[in-house]
């Protein structure tokens, strides 16, 4: 299908990729792994510390500000909507802002022009009542579109917030386009290959070939648009790039088209150390790269991905403690014949934050794996060390479900890039979802009939078969209703934000996950095993609804490695997944979930009321599947052997554990306390002084 | 048989090579002035764990321990000698690599048969020798520090790999020429492998005001790393001195 070998191909072995969009074949025909340590990388160019010191400089002035330095309120942000933006411009290796310049959050009403409204408003800006008109008046949002048709039962399980932070009124993300198909085959072939795929797609005119066939329309017109972004700034990247910096800086302008269109909550890049490895050991091994100008191509690449900036309202920050962007990147794994695919570039991408200083974007993961070399390990545990900025996933784990060339959306997502997606869908919470099944659907925090109205428990003190009898049952409701919810959701997000540039980088058939997620497991196991293994007693308000517990003796808590509670957590998990399972799923989406909430779970913790397991209103869930803060006695290991213990195949979007650890407590902090004593060494010292 | 457990850390990472499953022992003769486990002294405490539930706690957790083992610690485990020689030697026959971790206070030189036996289970021995001098020991421990120091000799004769710690404590264990005789005892030892100099600190301070009893070192302020560092050469200039000697001899 595909043209001659590109001449900007010359030094690569040839093989599939050469003929057809094949990425992960041509890393593997191509990079060179490595297994050395980390003393060949290189500090920070001149150029570099004089770009850093800008960029603190702006930050600064930003956060003096009030957290916003300038918003775009005139235009519309698309692919194409901005002149260029520099920092300085003859220093800069790695080109291109959202908007005409640095720091400049853009305008992007698509998904909600309330919530842009409102973004703007906090930080004393106003969208041009123009803007406003057109797209209240003439152009419907994603976000006008769901509360079209979401049903009372779904706006009442959101205001109580036992379905929360729904991407309803914001992008869904954690769609991570395939950007190095850019710079492998310029965009020009990419525009071939969708208009082939249009071609040959189905011509039975049912409701998803429609669909299917506008959205192929949009995708190529997309990928025009970003041969336009890249003439913008004085590239032409509809043919394959033809060294590293072409090479990185193509990569960059898919993303930054991406992030231009999309305000999504997680924005991630994908796995594109390796790739770029092969661009970089190319240049160096024609003597027209150094290794100091290779880190600053890395460098100035990480930096712009450091300014990703969106505009957000105070909320949605609350939501997620801060403004994150989530452009995770994932590096490291190991292939499926058992090869390594660690390069120099992972140490490069690493190196960034001693060249950069720390910083929790872009969200650098490693894909661990026991086969990883030593050297690289030992340069991992020295940078999170240093940094606390790198985050691990299980290699062996995922490689048997996605291969060798998946990467992690958001914080734990994983999926194929450019051949699978998800539909991002938040999370039940299923602490709360607990205290409706005591209570007979009634939320204990707004003393309304939230949930079906089931019989609640009676009696002074619970007990645990009637409740466990309680849940199930609620659960089932909770199920059906999340699920249904997220349908209209995603059918309104395709209708009205459709991500065109993303899916632009994707194959045709993509393989759709449709994300579900829970919070508050830990609290739910606990309470559930207080209920078990101690007594519970009630204490009702006026209204006879139970707002409180008495605790009676003491009872296993989950995270101390005993299977009695943790038995309670597995099947939880897995009994909400099955519920989830039966339910119909927009495109045919295959059902996850994920046990990640790293953040939110502040939150949560103000909307849930007292729990069973003695917790109090407003104390906050565990984040992801974390046990409940302090309640894990007996060290580290027996509380990730708890958590290890959650099946993945039934938590495949994810199960997360925030662990933190202060380093001495990993060993002695220098060689002097705890020095192996080599007594014949010094024993022959001594005979040598002696003679 | 039963041992009377304190608890039990699946994560120990300082307390012997790799990560280690550590058992602490409840019950310990000794009263050391900067003991940081006052909550380990009554022999009556604890709770009853068999060998069985213990090891079966790390079989549970074995892919973490992989490069570790178990480690018996307290309190003071000898307090429990058979029970420690059945946990020790049902450990071995599994392969587990076994660390004991005590203050050597429990030998006694005169009937050495049963911590032979303990001995011939042990992979590494951490002693801890609080002082070198039998008078100063007395007045920081409450105990003797002759049968301490046989028991090292015991375990070098033995050949069971040594590591010994030492705490350095402002105004105690902080006087150079002591922590020179210390080294040139222990450069004595014929399967010394490791010395763990530790500096002092107020860690444990808050358990001693849960449980009510005044902490005996008041305000004493914790040792810099730099104190600790000095003391760790001034123990090695009294090793190399006893092998000097020794290679003289020969």
């Amino acid at each position: 299908m595909l043209k001659e070998f590109a001449p900007e191909w010359d030094g690569f072995h040839a093989g599939r990729w050469s003929d057809s969009i094949n990425v992960r074949d041509f890393i593997h025909k191509n990079y060179t792994p490595y297994d050395g340590d980390e003393s060949f990388l290189s500090g920070p160019t001149e150029a570099t510390t004089k770009l850093w010191e800008q960029v603190m400089e702006l930050s600064r002035q930003e956060r003096e500000a009030g957290g916003v330095l300038d918003m775009d309120t005139k235009i519309v942000s698309t692919i194409t909507s901005h002149g260029p933006g520099y920092l300085q411009k003859d220093l800069e290796k790695i080109v291109g802002f959202q908007t005409d310049k640095p720091f400049k959050r853009a305008l992007q009403p698509f998904g909600g022009i309330r919530m842009a409204q409102q973004a703007c408003r906090e930080y004393g800006y106003e969208v041009d009542p123009k803007i406003v008109e057109i797209f209240t008046k003439y152009r419907k949002t994603h976000n006008q579109g769901v509360f079209d048709a979401y049903t009372p039962e779904m706006r009442l399980a959101r205001k109580s917030a036992i379905l929360t932070g729904l991407p309803d009124a914001y992008g869904r993300g954690r769609i991570i386009g395939d950007y190095r198909r850019i710079a492998l085959y310029g965009v020009d072939r990419l525009i071939e290959d969708k208009e082939h795929q249009k071609a040959t797609h189905f011509v039975r005119m049912t409701s998803e070939n429609i669909q299917l066939r506008e959205e192929l329309s949009e995708q190529i017109r997309a990928l025009g648009e970003l041969i336009e972004l890249g003439r913008i700034y004085g590239f032409d990247i509809s043919r394959p790039a033809q060294n590293a910096q072409e090479a990185v800086q193509w990569l960059y302008f898919g993303y930054l088209a991406a992030v231009k269109e999309q305000n999504g909550a997680a924005m991630s890049l994908g796995r594109t150390s390796t790739f770029l490895d092969i661009y970089i050991q190319r240049d160096l091994d024609r003597g027209i790269l150094t290794e100091e100008q290779a880190q600053e191509l890395i460098d100035h690449f990480i930096m712009k991905l450091r300014l990703v900036k969106f505009a957000r309202t105070p909320e949605y920050n609350a939501l997620f403690s801060g403004d994150p962007t989530w452009v995770t990147e994932s590096i490291g794994g190991v292939s499926v014949e058992g090869q390594h695919m660690v390069t120099k570039n992972s140490f490069r991408y690493l190196n960034t934050l001693n060249n950069l200083g720390t910083a929790p974007e872009p969200n650098m993961t490693v894909l661990w794996s026991k086969r990883l070399p030593q050297n690289f390990k030992r340069f991992c545990a020295k940078m999170s060390i240093k940094s606390s900025s790198i985050q691990y996933e299980n290699d062996d784990l995922m490689r048997v479900t996605h291969g060798d060339d998946y990467a992690i959306a958001c914080c734990v997502s994983s999926m194929r890039v450019g051949k699978e997606m998800q539909f991002f869908g938040a999370r039940a919470n299923l602490a709360k979802c607990l205290l409706y099944a005591i209570n007979g659907g009634v939320d204990e925090v707004m003393k309304v009939q939230v949930g079906p109205k089931y019989r609640p428990v009676a009696g002074d003190y619970l007990d645990y078969d009637d409740v466990m009898d309680k849940y199930d049952q609620m659960m089932e409701w909770l199920a059906g209703l999340y699920v249904n919810t997220l349908n209209v959701i995603h059918y309104m997000h395709d209708k009205y934000s459709y991500e065109k540039l993303q899916m632009a980088l994707h194959d045709r058939d993509v393989k759709r996950y449709f994300a579900t997620g829970i919070a508050g497991l830990s609290v739910v196991a606990d309470s559930l095993s207080a209920i078990k293994y101690a007594k519970v007693k009630c204490i009702r308000d006026e209204n006879g609804i139970v707002t409180d517990y008495e605790v009676e003796g003491d009872f296993p808590k989950y995270g101390n490695d005993d299977d009695r509670v943790d038995r309670i957590a597995v099947d939880i998990v897995k009994t909400f997944m099955d519920k989830i399972r039966k339910h119909h799923t927009y495109r045919g989406g295959v059902p996850t979930m994920s046990i990640l909430t790293i953040t939110s779970n502040v939150v949560y913790g103000k909307k849930t009321g007292n729990t069973p397991d003695g917790r109090k209103h407003g104390v906050p869930l565990a984040p992801g599947a974390n046990p409940m803060h302090g309640r894990d006695t007996h060290g580290a290991v027996a509380s990730l052997s708890s958590v290890s213990k959650l099946p993945f195949r039934h938590a495949q979007d994810g199960i997360s554990n925030t662990f933190s650890i202060i380093p001495d407590a990993l060993g002695k902090e220098t060689k002097v306390f705890s020095g192996d004593l080599d007594l014949d060494a010094l024993r022959q010292e001594a005979e040598r002084e002696e003679k | 048989m039963q041992g009377h457990i304190h608890s039990t850390e699946s994560f120990g990472t300082v307390d012997g090579p790799g990560v280690r499953f550590v058992i602490f022992f409840q019950g310990c003769p000794m009263r050391c002035l900067y003991c940081h486990n006052p909550d380990t002294w009554q022999v009556s405490g604890g709770h009853p764990e068999t060998v069985e539930s213990l090891l079966a706690m790390y079989e549970h957790n074995r892919a973490f321990y992989q490069n570790g083992g178990i480690t018996a610690t307290g309190g003071e485990p000898m307090l429990q000698l058979p029970f420690l020689t059945e946990l020790f030697r049902e450990a071995k026959a599994r392969g587990i690599h076994t660390c004991l971790d005590t203050s050597g206070i429990c030998y006694r030189p005169d009937a050495p048969e049963e911590t032979e036996a303990l001995l011939a289970v042990t992979d590494l021995v951490m002693l801890d020798i609080k002082h070198i001098d039998a008078e100063q020991h007395r007045r920081l421990t409450g105990c003797p520090n002759t049968n301490i120091l046989a028991f090292a000799e015991k375990i070098s004769a033995c050949g069971v790999p040594l590591w010994i710690r030492h705490v350095i404590v402002p105004g105690w264990t902080d006087m150079p020429d002591e922590q020179e005789a210390l080294g040139y005892f222990i450069g004595g030892l014929k399967t010394l492998k490791g010395l763990d100099v530790l500096p002092y600190h107020t860690f444990g301070k808050q358990k001693y005001e849960a449980l009510g009893i005044p902490y005996p070192l008041g305000d004493t302020a914790p040792v810099s790393q730099e104190t600790a560092a000095a003391a760790h050469q001034a123990i090695m200039a009294g090793i190399r001195r006893r092998l000097r000697e020794e290679s003289n001899t020969k």
